[in-house]
Parts: structure tokens; C-alpha cells; sequence
């Protein structure tokens, strides 16, 4: 039972991995490719520690798998939001058919952000 | 055959975040290609902890969460100018 339920996040956890990597290569700009690398590749690793966690055969594995699977849920969106915010800071510009781009926005308002 | 089809879909991942890493075409988009890198990496240790019956390679993937996260934020620091105790 559980066997195949690790099986079976196992496969899914790659195919989020495969996509997002797909959309890293695809999209625009950078802030796209964030996005899209960031939260399927968070998604899929998740997945892929949580099918290990079930189909390790000690429980010392299991257990570092779940601290894995944790930590990587805080810290992935941490570090690309730190790199989005590093990215515009350093003057990258935004894809041409981006719609509004609300950090300029706020600049020039008397800009709260630093 | 479960091992095949990991193996391949994670390391055609990893293809195409090199190419994106070697592409660029800006310093960004560079680091992140590393960043996602570093989470595909972990993705693939835990993978060959279970497909090679060796324990240890787990131990790999946690330390390497560790230090992909410490080394993105510290390049996403000197993206904006600062040094890392900033």
C-alpha cells in the first residue's frame, strides 16, 4: 500500500519537476521564470521527498526525508523572493507585455520600500 | 524501469535548467537556474537514496538544501548591492 502510494508520488513529483523546468526555459523574463520554476519544482520536490519518506525501509530515512521536505517548503519561496526583489533591485527590466508593475509604483509614491 | 523513468524525467529537468543557466541572457536569470537547480538536486538525492539501498546518500540531500538556500540568498544579496551580513 504504501509502496505504491510512494510510487505514485514519486512519478507525479517529476512530472511538476519536468514542468516547471519546461517553463523555466519557456517564459519571458525573469520574474516569470521565477514564478513558474519556483513553485513547480517546489511542489514536485515535495512530492518526491514525501513518496521517499514513504518507501524508505528505515525509519531514521523517513525521518530525514519529512526534515528535508520541510525545510525545502520554507526556504524555496524565501530564496526567490530574495532573488525576485535582488533581480529588480539591480534593474531588470519587466517583459514588454507585463500589465502593471506595482514595486515602481510604490517607488514613486514616496516609496516605503528601500 | 520505475528507475529509468526517474532518472530520465529528473535529468531532463536538470538539462533544461542548464541551458537556462548557459542561455541567461541576463545575471538573474542565471541564478535562478542555479536556485532551481539546487531543489531539483535534492529531489534527485533522496531518489538515489531509495534506488541504490544506501542510506546515507539521504544525508546528501539535506545538506544540500541547506547550502543551496544559504548560497542563493547570499548571491541574491550581491545582486542588490550589499554584502551578506547586511
Amino acid at each position: 500500500m504504501s509502496s505504491w502510494l510512494g510510487t505514485v508520488l514519486w512519478l507525479v513529483g517529476a512530472a511538476f519537476d519536468l514542468v516547471g523546468c519546461i517553463g523555466l526555459v519557456r517564459l519571458p523574463d525573469v520574474y516569470n521564470r521565477l514564478q513558474a520554476g519556483t513553485k513547480c519544482v517546489t511542489l514536485g520536490t515535495c512530492l518526491i521527498l514525501l513518496g521517499t519518506a514513504l518507501l524508505a525501509d528505515c525509519p531514521a530515512c523517513s525521518a530525514k526525508a519529512a526534515m528535508c521536505l520541510l525545510f525545502v517548503l520554507v526556504t524555496a519561496p524565501t530564496a526567490a523572493h530574495a532573488l525576485a526583489r535582488g533581480a529588480k533591485v539591480s534593474g531588470v527590466p519587466l517583459w514588454e507585455g507585463s500589465v502593471v508593475d506595482e514595486w515602481d509604483a510604490t517607488v514613486d509614491r514616496g516609496g516605503e520600500r528601500s | 524501469m520505475l528507475a529509468a523513468a526517474m532518472l530520465i524525467i529528473l535529468g531532463s529537468s536538470a538539462v533544461l535548467c542548464l541551458y537556462r543557466i548557459g542561455r541567461g541572457p541576463t545575471t538573474p536569470d542565471r541564478m535562478v537556474g542555479i536556485d532551481i537547480l539546487g531543489v531539483l538536486v535534492v529531489g534527485f538525492a533522496s531518489v538515489a537514496c531509495i534506488l541504490s539501498g544506501r542510506d546515507f546518500v539521504i544525508n546528501i540531500a539535506l545538506a544540500w538544501a541547506l547550502l543551496s538556500f544559504v548560497g542563493t540568498l547570499a548571491l541574491a544579496k550581491h545582486l542588490e548591492g550589499k554584502g551578506f551580513d547586511e
